[in-house]
């Protein structure tokens, strides 16, 4: 067994249970084992001084891009991993869209299998809903479950069959999983490389109109009302995609929404001159979708922040605007991101923040991790959120750089990370 | 380097009026040249430019030829159909290769939007944007300036209607920014499908029914009809976008005023623009071309870093 652990004199914020308080908290055999004022330091613990220092349940982040098997030149599952410990998460899920797909029980176990290997987060595979992602075959959800898959997603592709996702949502009832969509109308959506506007306009890149997205958030929610299934829709980057949402959960549907950090902190005037670290798909949208975004963060209308953290190697990126892939990594500025938009402007208070990061897509995926309860798995994030620090694409911890927010400096700050009461990171002595 | 315009000329969106009035100030003596019996000065001798074409263009392509020949620079034709991606090698490999030959300047034409800017970023070379995409086609726009500006005698105030399918259209966007920087008045006119969005907010008013462009223009520039359109959806035939907004002697008969008539070809003749129009009076469509390989020289000398007064007077013509 590991050695135990006291995290010493932190500022304790656990939103699962309105914890709000300086105290100790003490983490043995792999779970939350104590928390309180001096706590006495067990015989053979680590004592780590979190004095002035955030101590919350770990982030977990319920859309990630992880390439492997297919695409390790962008990113590997223990570099995916290592990419997500550094930005202090606990728990990521790894969409299917690889190479092969992880459409069958055997894909999952050997994502299963990379993630424990790489002993970083906890690395929770996503199967395919469709075999071979191919939008006609469901899947097999019950052997994929088995062997560790928490959700499916034909994510990349849009469900354009709605009598597919009307199975999918029915037969995943049996699992209890949730099926989460990627939101587009791709006929509607079709050529385009960022958002329909003004921007657009003025660059002469075809534009993805808001409506492409909106069209297929209101027949997932239609759908979620004749199935009582669980839809999960990943990304949400408009206006109206929150107001149907919005509607949706007043009915008491069982829908569940993320948004990205990139669509709670830029507009598509970040594009630019042509910038292909602002290409990703849901695009860039205008300040009053970004602005929608917040508000919904902030009354939970959206459930939680999800990075889409998607590797793209350099020279994919470095070319022709309607050529370059779409998609940001995001797991190591995410926090920051949030603290930087959300919580210093107090649009979200800090408790918020970490409930959309880590409680909310714990709870509702049904994962560990995501309280320091007593007895709940020993998944932490200790950082500071006044410390600032620059992302140098030197340092960064993914095998990708394709980053909108390289050179910048940003808040927050982590110091560890702790996943199953093992330190899996440790911030470089500032 | 030049003073007057920078390193590159990508599009005219970030020209100020200044600028743009000093390329059509240039391009005038060099009007004369091409009607030298010798239509050549030494103004760029030694200088290597490659002409870098992505896309099929006859007009420009040629236009550009005839400016860097007349100005004496040694210039290659590089023509490749297809995108970059579908020969293979990237447009920043292509980009550092010729950079590798110690060029001086690159006329790129390519069918992406921003890729001269692109190239211009990773190159020292001067870069000259001949059509990216449907971004902006500079070029195009100054000798459409040029060519209102010899026949009205000014720019500000002047009423000019652009007339067809603005969403896919370089020519278009060039042209805005180039206008309403000079003080023109801009109207675009077309089928709903064939707006982008929100195109007012460059400055511009729309017109639903081109009978109210022509009501209002002194002059309308009228925008090639590709005719791919029709398969694609935007329109549902050539037959009744010419009814509609085709411009025909009897629509200009009806207008309170001699409207000019540009044209950035080719032309669909019978299609945006009838056969009477374009042969008639008041088209300056054969002048607009004239222009191009004058404004062209301009753009080409002044980027190369000579003297917004080229006076061009005695130019020593080049022994042959």
């Amino acid at each position: 067994m590991t050695r135990p652990i006291l995290l010493r004199g932190g500022r304790l914020l656990d939103p699962s249970r309105g914890l709000d308080e300086v105290a100790d908290l003490l983490l043995a055999d792999g779970r939350i084992a104590d928390h309180g004022r001096d706590l006495g330091v067990p015989d053979d613990a680590l004592v780590l001084e979190a004095a002035g220092l955030v101590v919350a349940p770990g982030l977990v982040d319920v859309h990630v891009h992880l390439r492997e098997p297919g695409q390790e030149e962008r990113e590997t599952i223990a570099t995916g991993a290592g990419s997500a410990v550094a930005g202090g998460f606990t728990g990521i899920c790894a969409m299917p869209n690889t190479d092969p797909v992880i459409d069958n029980q055997g894909a999952v176990g050997f994502v299963k299998a990379r993630g424990l290997a790489a002993g970083l987060a906890r690395v929770h595979p996503i199967g395919c809903v469709s075999v071979g992602q191919q939008g006609a075959q469901l899947a097999e959800f019950g052997e994929m479950v088995a062997a560790g898959a928490v959700a499916v997603s034909d994510d990349g592709h849009p469900i354009m069959s709605s009598q597919l996702m009307r199975s999918a949502l029915e037969y995943a009832r049996t699992f209890d999983i949730p099926v989460a969509d990627h939101c587009e109308d791709m006929p509607l959506a079709a050529g385009g490389v960022m958002h329909e506007g003004i921007v657009s306009t003025r660059l002469g890149l075809k534009g993805i109109p808001a409506a492409a997205e909106e069209i297929h958030v209101a027949r997932d929610c239609i759908l979620a009302e004749l199935t009582g299934g669980h839809v999960h829709l990943c990304h949400m980057s408009t206006r109206g995609s929150v107001e149907l949402i919005r509607r949706a959960k007043d009915r008491g549907l069982r829908v569940t929404a993320e948004a990205a950090p990139h669509h709670f902190a830029l507009t598509h005037e970040r594009v630019g001159d042509y910038d292909t670290n602002a290409k990703m798909n849901p695009p860039l949208r205008e300040a009053e979708d970004r602005d929608a975004i917040r508000a919904a963060l902030a009354d939970g209308t959206l459930d939680c922040i999800a990075t889409d953290h998607a590797p793209h190697h350099y020279d994919a990126k470095e070319r022709e605007f309607d050529d370059a892939p779409n998609g940001i990594i995001g797991l190591e500025t995410a926090l920051s991101v949030g603290l930087r938009e959300l919580v210093q402007p107090g649009r979200l208070s800090l408790a918020t923040l970490i409930d959309r990061m880590s409680c909310a897509p714990a709870r509702l995926w049904r994962l560990p991790g995501g309280t320091l309860a007593r007895g709940g798995v020993a998944d932490v994030v200790v950082f500071d959120p006044e410390a600032r620090w620059t992302v140098d694409p030197a340092r960064i911890r993914s095998r990708s750089r394709n980053s909108p927010w390289l050179g910048e400096e940003l808040p927050g700050r982590v110091r560890w990370t702790l996943v199953g009461g093992r330190v899996v990171f440790e911030a470089a002595s500032a | 380097m030049s003073a007057v315009l920078g390193k590159d000329l990508v599009g005219l969106e970030s020209l100020s009026a200044e600028q743009i009035t000093a390329i059509l100030d240039t391009a005038e003596p060099f009007k004369e040249v091409s009607e030298r019996q010798i239509k050549k000065v030494p103004a760029l001798r030694g200088k290597t430019i490659v002409n870098l074409f992505f896309e099929a263009s006859t007009r420009t392509r040629i236009s550009f030829e005839f400016a860097e020949k007349r100005l004496s620079a040694d210039t290659v034709n590089v023509a490749s159909t297809g995108s970059s991606v579908a020969k293979g090698e990237t447009l920043v490999d292509t980009a550092r290769n010729l950079e590798a030959m110690r060029i001086d300047m690159v006329v790129i034409r390519h069918g992406s939007s921003g890729a001269a800017r692109f190239l211009g970023d990773r190159i020292r070379s001067n870069v000259v944007n001949a059509g990216d995409g449907k971004h902006e086609h500079p070029t195009q726009a100054l000798l459409d300036l040029l060519t209102l500006r010899d026949r009205f005698g000014r720019i500000d105030g002047l009423k000019v209607g652009i007339i067809g399918d603005v969403l896919h259209s370089r020519v278009a966007r060039s042209n805005i920014w180039g206008l309403t920087r000079l003080g023109a008045e801009v109207a675009v006119c077309g089928p709903t499908t064939l707006m982008p969005r929100e195109i007012e907010r460059m400055g511009v008013r729309v017109f639903r029914r081109v009978e109210e462009a022509i009501e209002w223009a002194d002059a309308l520039n009228v925008l090639r009809l590709q005719l791919e359109r029709m398969t694609a959806g935007f329109i549902p035939s050539l037959r009744e976008y010419n009814r509609v907004f085709g411009i025909s002697s009897e629509r200009l008969a009806r207008a309170p005023r001699e409207i000019l008539i540009l044209h950035p070809g080719p032309m669909n003749r019978g299609v945006e623009i009838d056969s009477d129009v374009a042969d008639g009076p008041h088209s300056v469509i054969l002048p607009q071309v004239t222009n191009g390989v004058a404004v062209r020289m301009a753009v080409l000398y002044l980027l190369a870093g000579g003297a917004p007064d080229w006076s061009g007077g005695p130019g020593t013509p080049e022994a042959s």
